[in-house]
């Protein structure tokens, strides 16, 4: 009796595996695909080099002044002199203590929520939505026992990240009752909404900024006065609620109509149809959305800097503008791209993560 | 009793036609009574501050200098012909930013779905980079750290002894009418109206016979030839003048000022990422069925990319296209970051600063605007409703 062995497979062929296989595959299949990718290699070649010696191998790193800045490279000697000021503006540097706790409340105060086991996670976050901001509010500005810091006086990353939080904070509830609103049956509600949105969503951010700091003191009662950063934030909030309210209504009209039939066949108010059924839904789908808003909405923020408030990007062009710094423009500027770069690329691939986990839904 | 069900008017509160009359009723009231209160608020704020309103100031000479105006335009000349050259100047960088932008955006976009790993990775980089930084920043980042701190008009860049780049901007060719321009002109209308004719004979024989005719090698060969000919025999249509050193600066050309080049570099850097970006998912939104479907007609694939899937993918593409060029021409009002004389920093800037007239400035600033997004996204619905899928 023979029992028949099967002889050991042979290796595929050296060139349909490996480093070499995915080379032709992927770089060199054809002819254009080679040019293509010389292309390429020559682009990569003509730029990275010089950039990184520019920004690493021959930059500056140690002194206090400018004249420390001996080689050819980028002086980021400028970015660590001034990185006070472009974190927190003129705030007192003896009170900074302050924007650094309330940056630390935040980000303790919402890390339970990225938590999936946490207990009870919906009335922990209203909760610490309503505490919070009285909390930051109370630390930033003072009063109640600390020394009071004028608004005129914040400034920095700091400034940029008020107006963006509050911005989005006071936009998404407009946002919402904007866009219910849009779809109301009743005609006058209708009208007055839409007119809203499609003006805000018409104007640029800046008019907006320009209008808030001409306009708003001639809308108001002679002696009644905000101070510069309230008005801006009122602008940015009106505009940026026009935004939510298209994103909110988006998530609306993808909620099938058996889910607003079903509410009132429970016997569900219109209220009640929308905060118990249609909302919840509604607004779980279009997360990633506002996501994306508050993406546009940070970096509108740097408009700001028309109006004269002192964010991040006008903390930089006035460190340039130092005569003790003359030429540290680029630096400023590459340092303020790299911040908002980092703060708008995170929320970009959180947003896409947020949409592949919450994609559950309304899938027969 | 059972009869009025229904037809009875109740003015209770759970008769949900009287509720949703007094509803409007409550909202129409606040709105009318809020605007009323910011009338009269302001009102009374002007005549405090001995604000006459009206748009009588549009007729009063400005006294300005202005850096770019493509209209002529005198310090002595009226507010509302400064309104006219912002406008005119907005609408100049949103031309040519739209234009660059949807090149540069469909060629990123097709890029970064190629099946060539680094082109696709380069694509993806630079999508990735620039549409995370504002656009402002990179706006002040091209006019303060790369193009002020080019050298002056004398070592300026020289590109073929025709184009120059320096700190006073960049530096062209400008073409003036030669004697061939009428010739040229009418050798293009020509061509034109041959190449209309020629491509409706050929579908008309294409429908009769089904036999194929290269239309577009035949179109091309009539819009070069017979201009070409024009060239040959009545001489060129333009003659151009190169800029040229004179004193301190240069003499003749046209020119584009550094703020016009900061603000056109960077609104189609920054828009062109949006755009590779739309380009890419109208591509992949048409699915890999529809490619066998074609192949499988018989089609090559030059007619299956432009008979099956760019017309499927432009549906997707279209509407959220012409949104970022509505985004493009708001975010050229950035220009007032850098001093670019368009409508906001030159209208709702400098003339508000002279005048005081704030509301009508911000109003007929913010009315400009309103009245290129309202068309715009009117077009766009009609176009839409034109290519909407028929669907049963």
């Amino acid at each position: 009796m023979t029992t028949h062995t099967f002889k050991p497979d042979m290796p595929p062929p050296r060139k349909s595996v490996g480093a070499v296989a995915w080379m032709r595959a992927n770089l060199f299949s054809n002819w254009l695909n080679t040019l293509l990718t010389l292309f390429a290699i020559y682009l990569v070649w003509l730029i990275v080099p010089p950039l990184l010696s520019w920004t690493i191998f021959d930059a500056n790193w140690v002194g206090t002044t400018r004249a420390d800045c001996t080689k050819e490279g980028a002086c980021w000697v400028f970015i660590q002199q001034r990185f006070g000021q472009f974190m927190y503006g003129f705030y007192p540097s003896e009170l900074r203590w302050r924007v650094d706790v309330t940056v630390w409340l935040a980000i303790i105060g919402v890390a339970p929520l990225f938590i999936n086991k946490f207990p009870r996670k919906a009335f922990y976050g209203i909760g610490f939505l309503i505490i919070y901001p009285l909390v930051a509010f109370w630390l930033l500005h003072g009063g109640l026992g600390l020394e009071n810091v004028a608004t005129s006086k914040w400034g920095g990353l700091m400034l940029t990240l008020v107006i963006a939080t509050v911005g989005i904070a006071g936009a998404l509830p407009l946002g919402i009752v904007l866009a219910l609103g849009r779809r109301s049956n009743m005609p006058a509600i209708r009208v007055v909404c839409v007119t809203f949105i499609e003006f805000w969503r018409g104007v640029p951010l800046i008019t907006v900024l320009f209008m808030s700091s001409v306009m708003l003191p001639l809308f108001l009662p002679e002696g009644m006065s905000f101070d510069k950063l309230l008005r801006a934030l009122i602008g940015v909030i009106l505009f940026q609620s026009a935004y939510v309210a298209e994103v909110v209504r988006g998530g609306l009209q993808a909620i099938p109509k058996g889910q607003y039939e079903a509410a009132a066949a429970m016997g569900l108010g219109y209220w009640r149809s929308m905060g118990l059924v249609i909302l919840p839904q509604a607004l779980k789908m279009v997360i990633p959305g506002i996501v994306n808003t508050f993406i546009a909405l940070f970096k509108d923020t740097s408009l700001v800097i028309i109006i004269g408030l002192f964010d991040l990007l006008n903390s930089v062009k006035q460190a340039a503008a130092d005569p003790a710094w003359l030429g540290m423009a680029t630096e400023g500027y590459v340092f303020a791209a790299l911040v908002f770069w980092i703060f708008c690329f995170g929320m970009s691939r959180y947003s896409m993560h947020l949409e592949r986990k919450l994609d559950t839904g309304h899938k027969r | 009793m059972q009869n009025q069900i229904g037809t009875s008017r109740s003015f209770s509160l759970s008769d949900p036609r009287f509720r949703a009359w007094l509803f409007q009723i409550i909202t129409l009231v606040a709105v009318v009574s809020m605007g009323w209160f910011l009338f009269d608020n302001t009102q009374t704020n002007l005549q405090h501050r001995g604000i006459t309103s009206g748009f009588g100031f549009l007729e009063n000479s400005a006294g300005f200098g202005i850096a770019q105006h493509l209209i002529s335009y005198t310090e002595s000349d009226t507010y509302a012909r400064v309104f006219v050259i912002g406008l005119l100047n907005t609408l100049l960088v949103s031309a040519i930013g739209i234009v660059f932008a949807t090149l540069l955006g469909f060629i990123l976009g097709v890029a970064r779905l190629s099946s060539n790993w680094m082109v696709s990775k380069l694509a993806t980089v630079y999508i990735e980079t620039f549409r995370n930084i504002p656009p402002l920043l990179q706006i002040l980042f091209w006019y303060f750290a790369v193009l002020l701190p080019l050298p002056g008009p004398r070592n300026s860049l020289n590109i073929a002894d025709s184009f120059f780049l320096s700190n006073r901007g960049l530096y062209m060719p400008e073409g003036h009418t030669a004697d061939g321009f009428v010739a040229f002109v009418v050798a293009v209308l020509l061509a034109i109206v041959g190449t209309v004719l020629m491509v409706r004979w050929a579908n008309k024989r294409f429908e009769a016979t089904g036999v194929p005719f290269h239309k577009f090698w035949a179109g091309l060969a009539i819009m070069v030839l017979i201009p070409a000919i024009s060239v040959l025999a009545f001489g060129s249509p333009f003659h151009w003048v190169a800029p040229a050193l004179k004193g301190f600066n240069f003499v003749g050309g046209w020119v584009m000022i550094p703020e016009l080049l900061a603000l056109t570099i960077a609104l189609t850097a920054y828009t062109a990422a949006f755009i590779a970006e739309i380009v890419r998912s109208g591509i992949k939104s048409v699915s890999h069925g529809q490619t066998e479907a074609a192949h499988s007609l018989g089609l090559r694939n030059g007619p299956t990319l432009r008979k099956v899937i760019i017309p499927q993918a432009l549906r997707v593409i279209i509407p959220p296209l012409t949104s970022q060029y509505l985004n493009l021409a708001k975010n050229s009002s950035l220009a007032a970051g850098i001093g670019y004389p368009d409508m906001v920093s030159l209208f709702a800037g400098t003339v508000l600063n002279q005048t005081g007239q704030a509301i009508e400035v911000i109003a007929i600033t913010m009315s400009v605007y309103l009245a290129i997004s309202i068309s715009i996204s009117l077009l766009m619905n009609w176009y839409n409703k034109r290519i909407a899928l028929i669907e049963r």
